[in-house]
């Protein structure tokens, strides 16, 4: 592997590990700040790539086209159907115990899969990188590197840091961690407890469908795509450490690196290579890398 | 008490005399629905003895099937008294191998690290020509005993399962009034004090993880003996999610949940999947199930076993114990 080869790889990697991150990071978000185990979370992974598919000609034809509208439509869609679903199924499930929560939103997720199947139909898509994203950048002397995966990257990067910004630095921000530590004294404070989940459910899923928009061109559009994220998301979230942010982020890097390396060096093993780290790591630190307060 | 024995020896009954009146479809669809009923009854030990949530149980099942079909010679039949054991300890081993990692941990991250073990056996066949990769292999012929037993024969392999089963469930109750079996439910009553009072719980939980795992690769062993064939599918965690929900569904903390809730769950599947009641909707019968599953979350807290007494309390106008809504 020369150093050009390899840069591309640690790109990949990064990509790759940025977009994990940003579908965790929804998943640890809604089990820490609600305590709800939500297995249909890759599920809204799938949702968004087949929006990325199926909203895009429709966004044409109706406001004239263009992919970030294409984004901002699937946002905005996500974040109606979030409110909808955490009052319609999801705040049922606080007061649950965890086996309740599994069993229902694995009820979801076959809904999911169905909807979709009626909606769309089971075939596999691909979508295509919108113009001014599909040239390349020379990345040495023969090799070249795609501008898209540049720009999912930047756009998983500029995510992460909104919500650190959120979360550290703003009022919301600080209602949320409190809620997560202290349901009860945060409502009587006086702070709506009921709508501020409604809100962070909503944004965690709006960041996983905004993840699948923009992964769709990468990945291709296929059925059963959000079991494979899920899957791995949750060993993001095991190694991270559950409800830590922190630890989403460095074990997404860590799994983005191991599989796009993995899948070049050891191409036989490469599915096992995630799983055979998470257990390592668990033999090492058994509540994962950062445990959450 | 007693309409309970009498419930579970009715259902053994019907099931010995099903056979007589029933096709070789119907037989078939039993024979099935028994083998889930014992990969239920596996983790009923873990949830609702131990009350360990294992989501990785496919990978046992998948293990004790896998083993039946490889260990298998190609031109003669295995003996049963063999390959049965074989099975059973190659799921009990990796059980051991699982169990002992992911005791280390508690609550959700147990959870997703059974997942994820579970996972990581399905890479395994999926990815390696071990066992055929994606397309699976095929179980040339089927386990004999000697002349007495040939299940080839699918009345055999009937009467050989609910023997099977009968046996787990009879065995599993014995082990839940054993000395093992109180301290399994102290543990999940409150683990801290039965560490308090002297218990070092963390065997006692590998034990019964590792018996689990024996009793779901005996699962995984008829299943591939009586379809002849296995596919990396018999480890995906779509099983492991369905063989959960058939024990909520049946009622966590009772043998005969199992029992109920695996026949719950494959009529179920039946009806959704029935084209001459849904028609061409049929094909999209996950939706039916899906929709059956949230229902029962929010109305059947218990499961189907406490469905008696959800009725009798609303009939008496009594408070709903059940508790189903918040």
């Amino acid at each position: 592997m020369d150093f050009s080869t390899f840069l591309i790889q640690c790109l990949n990697a990064l990509q790759y590990g940025l977009l994990l991150f940003l579908v965790a990071s929804g998943l640890t978000l809604i089990f820490g700040i609600m305590g709800v185990i939500n297995l249909a979370h890759g599920s809204f992974y799938m949702m968004g790539a087949y929006m990325a598919y199926a909203l895009a000609p429709i966004v044409a034809s109706t406001f004239g086209g263009g992919f970030f509208s294409t984004l901002l439509v699937g946002v905005v869609l996500a974040v109606l159907l979030g409110y909808v679903l955490e009052w319609a199924f999801f705040s049922f499930l606080y007061e649950r115990e965890h086996l309740q929560q599994v069993l229902m939103t694995y009820g979801l997720i076959l809904v999911f899969e169905e909807m979709r199947s009626l909606l769309v139909g089971d075939e596999v898509h691909g979508v295509e990188v919108p113009a001014f994203l599909s040239g390349t950048l020379p990345l040495g002397e023969m090799m070249t590197y795609p501008v898209y995966r540049l720009f999912i990257s930047g756009v998983c990067l500029a995510l992460a840091l909104g919500m650190y910004v959120v979360f550290t630095r703003t009022r919301l921000g600080m209602m949320i961690r409190a809620g997560s530590a202290n349901r009860e004294m945060v409502q009587s404070l006086g702070v709506d407890i009921k709508f501020l989940y409604r809100v962070v459910f909503a944004a965690g899923m709006a960041i996983a469908v905004l993840a699948g928009m923009v992964a769709a061109p990468v990945s291709s559009v296929y059925p059963g795509m959000g079991d494979t994220v899920l899957i791995i998301c949750f060993v993001v979230v095991v190694i991270g450490g559950i409800g830590s942010i922190r630890g989403a982020l460095l074990a997404a890097l860590l799994i983005g690196v191991v599989d796009t390396f993995g899948k070049v060096l050891l191409p036989q093993a490469a599915g096992v290579l995630v799983y055979v780290l998470m257990a390592l790591i668990l033999l090492w630190k058994p509540d994962g890398l950062f445990k959450a307060a | 008490m007693n309409t309970r024995f009498v419930f579970v020896g009715a259902c053994f009954v019907l099931l010995a005399l099903f056979p007589l009146v029933s096709g070789s479809y119907g037989i078939d669809f039993v024979t099935k629905i028994m083998v889930y009923a014992i990969f239920a009854l596996s983790l009923e030990l873990l949830v609702g003895a131990t009350g360990l949530i294992c989501f990785g149980q496919a990978a046992f099942f998948g293990i004790g099937a896998y083993a039946a079909v490889l260990l298998s010679p190609q031109s003669d039949s295995p003996s049963l008294l063999w390959l049965l054991p074989a099975c059973v300890a190659a799921a009990a081993a990796y059980a051991l191998v699982v169990g002992s990692l992911s005791l280390r941990t508690k609550g959700v991250y147990f959870i997703m690290v059974t997942l994820a073990f579970a996972q990581m056996a399905y890479y395994v066949v999926h990815d390696t020509p071990l066992g055929g990769g994606t397309d699976g292999i095929y179980m040339m012929m089927k386990p004999v005993l000697g002349k007495l037993l040939d299940l080839d024969k699918a009345a055999s392999l009937y009467g050989f399962t609910l023997a099977c089963l009968l046996l787990v469930f009879g065995g599993l109750g014995v082990l839940n009034r054993s000395r093992f079996g109180r301290a399994l439910a102290g543990i999940r009553v409150n683990e801290q004090r039965m560490r308090a009072t002297g218990f070092s719980t963390y065997p006692y939980k590998l034990a019964a993880f590792t018996v689990s795992g024996g009793i779901a690769g005996l699962a995984g062993f008829l299943f591939a003996v009586k379809d002849g064939f296995v596919n990396p599918e018999m480890m995906s965690w779509h099983l492991s999610g369905a063989v959960l929900i058939m024990i909520i569904l049946g009622g966590i903390g009772h043998l005969r949940g199992a029992l109920i809730g695996a026949f719950a769950f494959a009529l179920l599947q039946e009806l959704f999947k029935s084209e001459a009641i849904f028609g061409a909707f049929a094909k999209h019968w996950h939706l039916g199930l899906g929709l059956s599953i949230i229902a029962s979350v929010v109305f059947l807290p218990r499961g189907l076993v406490g469905l008696p007494q959800q009725i009798r309390a609303r009939l008496l106008g009594a408070k709903n114990t059940g508790g189903a809504t918040p």
